[in-house]
């Protein structure tokens, strides 16, 4: 135990951190290059498919871009978007200097990086993964689909585990870390919304890597699982991949209920509407997401008895998410309103979100699910989940935290004009392809014949995605000038009602001084009314105990990476070296890691009281 | 902060769960248990969907015997409770009986280890079920593998502690990680009790 200097590299500094809010702004970088790289990638299948007939993309180049599209704009961009609002924004919300576990907290970061940089490089290797984001058997069998597909299953492989233990670090950190007072029945809703993501996580991720696993012994070394003639069976496949699938799609949307649930009460001015309600229909919502994976397969031939099962399971999710909708109502009803940007994005998050679960409720219905199956009414309802729902929480999220993580304000005027540029692309594109579907234009094809009634709505729909696009970059612009010009504000910025506002400013690496003694829900709202308006401290201001940072995250990261891509030599024509080596290589590195990082005790270090009281000053 | 407790006036009752850490890594580990636990119903569940799936390869009732899987049953059971008397030593602040009852859950489950071993080397060479024979070999040897690869972790990470805190007496830093080991081993010792009756009893039943 030392008091250490900090004379490091700020690369070296940021590539050893086990810092949460480093890591979570880590995060917000990642994610967001992967959400442009899969963002470019849509525009692309969009252009192609504006006029009928096009020739700009060829099938095999949209295959593999409507499979890289999906991946990466589920796992590595939703994901880790939400995960950096967790990472940033949970510990302080619930009183605490940091995770859990802050070494595991790195390790999910890295692994998950280099997972994404795996399945990236599929480009350089032949091409893309080209079976569609679900990865079907046997169109993903090692008959059918070529190396691209080996690098979705262990770039898949690799960033999940780090999902993984990311999740169980947020649970623990929730049960066990609470400031004093902090109940669970005080837990503000995106803590909530956490906690209930990360048991998911936990339960749906560890499907996926076993049927990852499958997929890799089967495509690897020639395992049977899936191959009819010798026993296997393709269907099994498909319930593997949605006992993950389905509940992937509450993993996302539950987190963005959660900031929608914080977003809301803070430009209101009000506390949330019916708060055990919305605690319980979270729960709700997360059992009953489990229990109806088997509606992405009613058209299989599982028999009329399971798919009305599986079909009433999944209409009866609409009512805790309808009480959820209720209850940001009356939480606006009534209220003091701030249309500012994060509050514009909030808002329309309502009833946009509404409009994806009626459509989820059409398809529920298994005798007409025959008529939707495969058509743009699939696609445009989950885009009305994902993009209308989880996207919009995401942007309320950014414009309502950005003082929290980088001490100045978005520019407001920007802000509004990309709200209106993205909301009206984002229906201009979506709304028709309910329509299409309708209409029978089939997913997944790279092309359609003109004039069957196809060809207007498919050029309204792409010019839609070019207003999405202009969007996205009128964000940039913002990001960049809100740098140098944006409004340099203190903690609390928007007068806020939660604990991650009532922190020092700036930020200081423990996050608070003494630990805030909890009276109420809304705790820093309650101080407003009944207290000082600051936060009665639970303990004396004294020496803060801090983990030292580590390279070993980073390092065991690279060994899972080199393994991952070992194990794709396996399939490769002229492998460099073995594919035994570098695969049983990388895992040595690991596992190296892993026994250095238990025999060598770390006791972290100590930040001296003095040093505190200069950095509480202001 | 497991540093800041002065040793001299002893231990407390529960060193495994004392510290602030200690609890975290306690839960933790449930938690991590509980995402092991859906891992291998997937695999079970592969399992016992392939089961019947032999092509052209021997079945279950061609190569399974009981008398093996029973040793290692007995083997592995054993191992459980000699991991649970080193706890019980561990909660006493007896430093040896925790390395004794250790090493000894260690050679229990090495002898398990061999006999699966012996157990896989016989199918391919003798029954000629290899693990791309069927979709029923394939999903035996992934289930039962897996195991068998968690008994191998296993147990280098209990060598790994045995050896490293072979002098260091119980404190408040190595007690919740020999506590989190042998949960760890109840949990290899629980999955093989399924295996057990999922894959040999029902294996060797047939239907």
């Amino acid at each position: 135990m030392s008091t250490t200097t900090k004379s490091k590299s700020v690369l070296w500094d940021w590539l050893t951190t086990v810092d949460h809010k480093k890591i979570g702004v880590m995060y917000l970088i990642a994610g967001t290059l992967f959400f442009v790289k899969a963002g470019v990638m849509a525009l692309f299948m969009r252009i192609q498919l504006m006029y009928p007939e096009m020739n700009f993309l060829s099938g095999q180049t949209f295959n593999e871009f409507i499979t890289m599209h999906g991946t990466i704009m589920l796992f590595l961009a939703a994901t880790p978007l939400l995960f950096a609002f967790m990472n940033f924004i949970v510990p302080l919300q619930i009183g605490a200097r940091d995770v859990a576990f802050p070494f595991v907290n790195a390790l999910g970061f890295w692994i998950f990086f280099f997972g994404g940089f795996l399945l990236s490089l599929s480009w350089f290797f032949g091409g893309g993964p080209d079976a569609g984001w679900t990865a079907y058997v046997p169109l993903s069998s090692r008959d059918y689909a070529g190396l691209g597909l080996d690098f979705y299953v262990l770039g898949l492989q690799v960033s999940g585990i780090g999902t993984l233990v990311s999740a169980i670090n947020f649970l623990v950190t929730i049960v066990n870390m609470r400031a004093p007072g902090m109940t669970m029945m005080r837990l503000p809703l995106f803590v909530w919304t956490t906690f209930i993501s990360s048991t998911l996580i936990l339960f749906a991720f560890t499907p996926l890597a076993a049927g990852l696993a499958l997929l890799m012994l089967d495509r690897l070394f020639e395992a049977q699982y899936f191959i009819t003639d010798m026993g296997g069976n393709v269907v099994l496949w498909q319930h593997i991949f949605w006992i993950f699938g389905h509940p992937e799609v509450y993993i996302l949307v539950l987190p963005a209920f959660g900031i929608i649930s914080e977003v809301i009460p803070a430009f209101s001015r009000k506390r949330l509407f019916g708060y055990t309600a919305m605690v319980f229909a979270t729960m709700l919502i997360a059992f009953l997401g489990f229990m109806v994976w088997a509606h992405h397969m009613f058209t299989v031939g599982m028999g009329p008895i399971a798919n009305s099962i599986f079909a009433i399971a999944t209409m009866t999710i609409a009512v805790p998410t309808g009480i959820k909708v209720f209850n940001w109502l009356f939480t606006m009803w009534g209220g003091k309103i701030t249309f500012n940007t994060a509050m514009l994005f909030a808002s329309s998050f309502v009833p946009t979100f509404v409009l994806g679960g009626v459509t989820g409720v059409m398809l529920a219905m298994a005798p007409v699910d025959h008529l939707y199956h495969d058509t743009y009414f699939v696609v445009a309802h989950f885009h009305y989940i994902i993009v209308g729902g989880i996207v919009l929480a995401l942007f309320a999220g950014v414009f309502y935290w950005y003082p929290k993580m980088f001490g100045h304000k978005l520019n407001e005027g920007l802000g509004k004009l990309f709200f209106w540029v993205f909301f009206i692309g984002f229906h201009l594109t979506f709304f028709v392809q309910h329509l299409l579907g309708l209409m029978g234009m089939p997913r997944r094809v790279y092309t359609f014949l003109g004039d069957q009634g196809l060809d207007t709505f498919n050029f309204i729909s792409t010019i839609g995605t070019f207003f999405m696009s202009a969007a996205i970059i009128i964000l940039v612009i913002n990001v960049i000038y809100s740098a140098f010009k944006g409004e340099r504000v203190g903690a609390d910025p928007w007068d806020a009602r939660t604990l991650e506002w009532a922190t020092a400013h700036p930020l200081p690496e423990y996050n608070f001084a003494q630990t805030p003694q909890v009276r109420s829900l809304d705790p820093l709202f309650y101080e407003k009314i009944h207290g000082d308006g600051k936060m009665k401290p639970a303990e004396p201001l004294q020496d803060i105990h801090m983990p030292n940072g580590s390279i070993l995250p980073f390092i065991m990261s690279v060994g899972l990476f080199i393994s991952g891509f070992g194990f794709i030599m396996f399939n490769m024509e002229n492998p460099i070296l073995p594919p035994i080596v570098v695969a049983v290589g990388g895992l040595a590195i690991t596992f190296i890691c892993m026994i250095v990082r238990s025999v060598k005790e770390d006791h972290g270090y100590h930040i001296p009281v003095e040093e505190i009281k200069a950095k509480e000053v202001n | 902060m497991a540093n800041a407790v002065d040793h001299s006036k002893g231990l407390p009752s529960h060193p495994e769960k004392a510290t602030l850490e200690a609890k975290n890594k306690f839960l933790g580990f449930w938690f991590f248990l509980g995402g092991e636990t859906v891992l291998f119903a997937t695999f079970f569940g592969t399992f016992l969907g392939l089961r019947s799936g032999v092509a052209d390869g021997p079945t279950s009732q061609d190569v399974f015997a009981l008398p093996l899987a029973f040793i290692m049953t007995m083997l592995l059971l054993t191992s459980s409770l000699t991991s649970v008397l080193a706890m019980f030593a561990m909660k006493k602040n007896n430093f040896r009986g925790l390395m004794i009852w250790m090493w000894i859950t260690v050679l229990l489950g090495l002898g398990f280890l061999g006999l699966e071993i012996y157990e896989f080397y016989e199918y391919v060479h003798h029954y000629g079920l290899g693990f791309t024979t069927s979709a029923f070999a394939s999903s035996f040897y992934t289930l039962v593998g897996l195991h068998g690869a968690h008994v191998v972790f296993g147990l280098s990470w209990i060598i790994t502690l045995l050896i490293r805190y072979r002098n260091s007496g119980i404190t408040l830093t190595n007690a919740p990680k020999f506590y989190v080991a042998s949960l760890y081993w109840h949990f290899i010792d629980v999955v093989w009790v399924f295996i057990f009756t999922v894959v040999y009893l029902l294996g060797v039943v047939g239907g």
